[in-house]
């Protein structure tokens, strides 16, 4: 199993070694890749898209010429997670809670409405507890930093977290998507969760 | 799970709310520090104006740093370099999605208190503009708003980090289009780290204290920097880069990324050059990518650079270390 972390930009390394401790802790051996180039790409089983700024991933993953490749491989059944920034470009639409309308560019295979900076600025950025059903009844800390929130959801969108009326964790098939930060906790389950999407793909 | 080293656990800076039913905990040092992380491997860009900070983001910028002058600006004034107006700080925040950051002055707690009420996502207490307290900086706990920092060697970056900053940078020497002090800063904390991280793995605990006495920090702190062999927060270069193989440079040394001052406003090629250095800086280890970088900019372009050895003010020494 290969699993790559998209490395043009954020909170990469950080999730190099929360993937190489869920593996670990689920016993699976697995080689864990930075990816940038097509060819790396074409071979991975799996993607996580990192936290950082939108903008720049999706403009870098086009300058590139991977995003094509990215949401070929993503309808073709390749599992990814999406985290924070990840989220926003896994997203159809977007729009930015100040600006509005955002033209960026978006790997857009979610059928979700995400809203960016949804709840302000830096200063409000917050830690909190919450409930994912999915990935057992202990609570997992959410990281939250100038933190998105999906608006919308497709009927086949499963929605995995709220935190109050807010969606902040969904799932589409192989596709999971969070607006918070997984990688810079020491709780390892969304990480699981994906990588045995990734299993139940190999099988 | 990334470093919480030193991190004051009952500070004025940490808030506690309910949001939405649920109890949500602000500026923590996970939160403040974890802003920094999603900073990194990017090109962090001075701005003057909304026109500016529009170019920025559509270079790839993932923020962007306001000042009233560029450093390079800054020199040929003269003066008291203060932090930048507020409503040009405002304007640019309702116009960029990107986070917005901007320079008060060394240990003046009250300008740090303004950019935090208006909501700017970082403060850059800066040795660009002239500083306030000479012997002392801002206690940088007190804030919800995370803190970026200057440093030209490992004491003074832990010193820093203990007073509440959530990131370093290298001071370098603003203005100039010089590299070489930016170098010598990241150079001199590169060896350090490495010689604490010998030390640390020897087991030698009465030498780590010695160098903590010597470094004037806690001992837990330089434990921390054996035991990661690096700085416990994300560390960007800044202060003279100018063109793509400097931010590439910059990478390869070690830096998580890159503060661009003067050197695109100032350049005659600001779209291209700036686009030219994200690139750079993602792409630092593949020589292939760094010289298309390179040649999307001409060298006649650059800011005109200025040699350190006969500047009169050396921004660098500004303040206390």
């Amino acid at each position: 199993m290969i699993i790559g972390i998209l490395a043009y930009q954020g909170a990469i390394e950080e999730h190099l070694k929360m993937t190489k401790k869920a593996l670990e802790s689920m016993k699976i051996s697995g080689e864990v890749k930075l990816v940038k180039k097509y060819d790396e790409i074409k071979e991975i089983n799996g993607l996580i898209i990192p936290g950082g700024e939108s903008t720049t991933i999706g403009k870098l993953s086009n300058l590139s010429q991977t995003i094509q490749l990215i949401k070929q491989r993503i309808y073709e059944g390749m599992p990814v997670l999406g985290t924070c920034a990840g989220l926003v470009l896994l997203a159809k639409k977007v729009y930015d809670r100040v600006v509005g309308e955002v033209k960026q560019l978006l790997i857009g295979v979610m059928d979700i409405t995400v809203e960016r900076n949804a709840f302000g600025r830096q200063r409000e950025s917050f830690e909190a507890d919450l409930e994912i059903p999915i990935i057992g009844e202990k609570k997992f800390r959410g990281i939250f930093i100038r933190a998105p929130i999906v608006r919308e959801v497709g009927p086949n969108v499963e929605v995995l977290a709220r935190l109050g009326n807010y969606i902040v964790a969904v799932k589409q098939g192989s596709i999971i998507g969070t607006a918070f930060h997984p990688e810079l906790t020491d709780d390892p389950r969304i990480h699981q969760l994906f990588i045995k999407e990734i299993c139940n793909r190999l099988l | 799970m990334i470093s919480l080293v030193a991190e004051v656990k009952s500070s004025k800076g940490l808030k506690y709310d309910i949001l939405e039913g649920v109890e949500v905990k602000r500026g923590s040092a996970l939160v403040k520090r974890g802003f920094a992380h999603m900073l990194k491997h990017g090109v962090i860009m001075d701005v003057t104006n909304v026109e500016q900070a529009q170019i920025a983001e559509e270079a790839g910028a993932v923020a962007v740093m306001v000042l009233e002058k560029l450093p390079y600006d800054v020199r040929k004034a003269g003066g008291v370099a203060r932090t930048a107006s507020l409503k040009i700080i405002e304007e640019i925040m309702d116009h960029v999605t990107i986070p917005v950051m901007a320079k008060c002055r060394i240990g003046h707690t009250y300008e740090a208190k303004i950019l935090e009420e208006i909501g700017v996502d970082m403060i850059d207490e800066s040795e660009v503009l002239t500083p306030a307290d000479e012997e002392r900086h801002i206690w940088k706990w007190d804030f919800t708003t995370p803190f970026v920092c200057g440093a030209r060697d490992l004491g003074e970056a832990l010193r820093r980090i203990e007073e509440g900053a959530s990131m370093i940078r290298t001071k370098g020497e603003p203005g100039t289009g010089n590299v070489a002090e930016a170098v010598r800063h990241i150079r001199i904390v590169n060896n350090e780290i490495r010689r604490i991280k010998a030390i640390y793995e020897s087991g030698d605990q009465q030498e780590l204290i010695k160098i903590a006495r010597e470094l004037r920090v806690s001992y837990e702190l330089v434990e921390e920097v054996g035991r990661l062999g690096r700085l416990p927060v994300v560390n960007f270069a800044a202060g003279g880069i100018a063109t793509p193989a400097d931010a590439a440079l910059m990478m390869s040394l070690g830096c998580d990324g890159i503060f661009v001052g003067s050197g695109i406003f100032k350049s005659q090629d600001p779209l291209e050059r700036a686009q030219a250095i994200v690139i750079a800086t993602t792409f630092y280890d593949n020589p292939e990518k760094v010289a298309e970088a390179q040649e999307m900019i001409s060298e006649s372009k650059s800011m005109i650079g200025l040699d350190i050895k006969t500047l009169e003010l050396r921004m660098q020494e500004r303040g206390t270390s």
